[in-house]
């Protein structure tokens, strides 16, 4: 049977393996994937991130849990770091989430980042939609612990949860430029630790001074969790049911939508150009006298990137005159 | 098709049911790593069933099973016949721990693949994997 069929039909196997092909950049995958497409839209996709240790799986289990009580299937992808050196990985979230799995009502999957900055792996986009398609109501996407900048699960998720944990000091104030702006909801988690209510208070300060600077509708709540325990999270899930009744209601989550087609596009042919470029010209000998070339100075790289380019039926030129655009 | 190289062998490495000796078992995870694997460690007090749910959610390509409190005559084969019964037959499944001698023909005639005791160089269980895992 061919995948997306099998995907559709509600078989485990078919969707494990197209995630599989999706991570290795299998062409394979798209065949399926276009399939597949015209059965997405349905899902609503939840992005949990915050720092290394904050909490982040031990939350996407428990608010899991409290999802299946109202009869929300939930798939998971749960990101980890490969190895920049040997590009294997250690991908731990499971042992956080053991109730789940046996539970029919959810499919978790760790993904390994393979390279890719940002916070998700390459494929976590496509493996949402196939998830989507798969039909599961809720998708949640934990990001790996992310430190200032990783911020791409904004551009995969409708509501994005910032987890914090208190006594974390000057690392929270360095964080404030970076991260904590893409918070949809903020968690303070271990809120029985001390310095939670310092923590609370400077995170009120910080929303206090985006009303002065931006006109937002929606002022992220601070929810105060105690994951091990189980506190909180009826009221973290509640918080994603207001943000979610919030960006349908303002039309937002349309917008945010058409937003995210759009970098799927621009993406997907970024990658196949890069692709082009790396099988046709790279991987070859003749690169490295290319290389050469540029090093003993009768080249330079913008000359060679331009003739690349026109290689491949693009002419740069051309495009700064706003030929193409 | 994508060349080889892109292509991670996914291992589970898994501890079945009370036994809390983990540090052969975390060990082992963090070489698979380092030779280039993607490893999901399941954690402590698996069940076969859950240990086989997690290698169907994951398309795993082995299962790796540590056990050094006497249960694996029960549990490798019975992991061994769950991932037949959910069509994943090619799944490698290997194990290691304290088992002794006169267990291993029983175990590999049940289809785990091999048993790797104490002292194994870990080179020769990651190059066991890397010769006998399947390729999809």
């Amino acid at each position: 049977m061919e995948l997306a069929e099998g995907i559709l039909d509600g078989s485990v196997k078919s969707l494990a393996r197209l995630i599989s092909w999706l991570e290795d950049d299998d062409e394979r995958a798209y065949e399926e994937m276009r399939k597949l497409y015209p059965h997405t839209g349905n899902a609503y996709v939840i992005g949990i991130t915050g720092s290394p240790g904050a909490g982040k799986s031990t939350l996407t289990d428990k608010l899991t849990q409290a999802l299946r009580k109202e009869e929300c299937t939930v798939g998971i992808i749960a990101v980890d770091p490969s190895s920049p050196f040997t590009g294997g990985a250690v991908l731990g979230d499971r042992v956080r989430m053991s109730k789940l799995c046996l539970d029919p009502g959810v499919y978790i999957r760790s993904m390994a980042t393979r390279g890719h900055l940002g916070g998700v792996a390459k494929a976590t986009n496509d493996a949402v939609r196939a998830l989507d398609a798969f039909g599961k109501d809720i998708i949640i996407i934990e990001t790996v612990g992310v430190g200032q900048d990783e911020i791409d699960v904004i551009k995969i998720v409708d509501t994005t949860i910032l987890v914090l944990v208190p006594g974390m000091g000057d690392v929270i104030q360095s964080m404030k430029a970076g991260v904590m702006e893409i918070a949809d909801i903020f968690v303070i988690n271990k809120a029985d630790h001390p310095g939670a209510d310092q923590l609370e208070t400077e995170i009120q300060i910080r929303l206090e001074q985006d009303k002065h600077t931006k006109s937002r509708a929606w002022v992220p709540p601070v929810v105060k969790t105690i994951a091990v325990e189980g506190k909180g999270i009826e009221e973290l899930k509640e918080a994603v049911k207001n943000h979610r009744k919030y960006l349908e209601k303002s039309g937002e989550l349309e917008q945010k939508r058409k937003r995210r087609v759009k970098e799927e596009i621009l993406s997907l042919v970024e990658n196949a150009l890069i692709k082009i470029l790396q099988e046709k010209f790279v991987s070859k000998d003749s690169f490295d006298r290319v290389v050469e070339d540029i090093i003993s100075g009768n080249n330079d790289p913008y000359t060679t990137a331009k003739e690349l380019l026109k290689r491949i039926g693009v002419d740069v030129t051309i495009q700064q005159e706003g030929g193409i655009k | 098709m994508s060349s080889d190289k892109d292509r991670k062998i996914k291992v589970i490495v898994a501890k079945p049911g009370l036994d809390g000796h983990d540090r052969g078992a975390k060990l082992l995870a963090r070489i698979f790593a380092e030779a280039g694997m993607e490893v999901i460690y399941t954690g402590l007090r698996q069940t076969p069933e859950m240990i086989v749910q997690t290698a169907i959610q994951e398309d795993a390509d082995v299962v790796g099973i540590s056990s050094l409190s006497g249960v694996h005559n029960y549990f490798f084969p019975k992991v061994v016949e769950l991932l037949r019964q959910n069509g994943m037959d090619d799944v490698l499944v290997v194990g290691g721990g304290i088992i002794p001698a006169e267990d291993i023909p029983k175990l590999k005639e049940a289809g785990v693949a091999e048993i790797f005791g104490p002292g194994t160089p870990t080179q020769k269980i990651v190059d066991f994997i890397k010769e006998n895992v399947r390729r999809k």
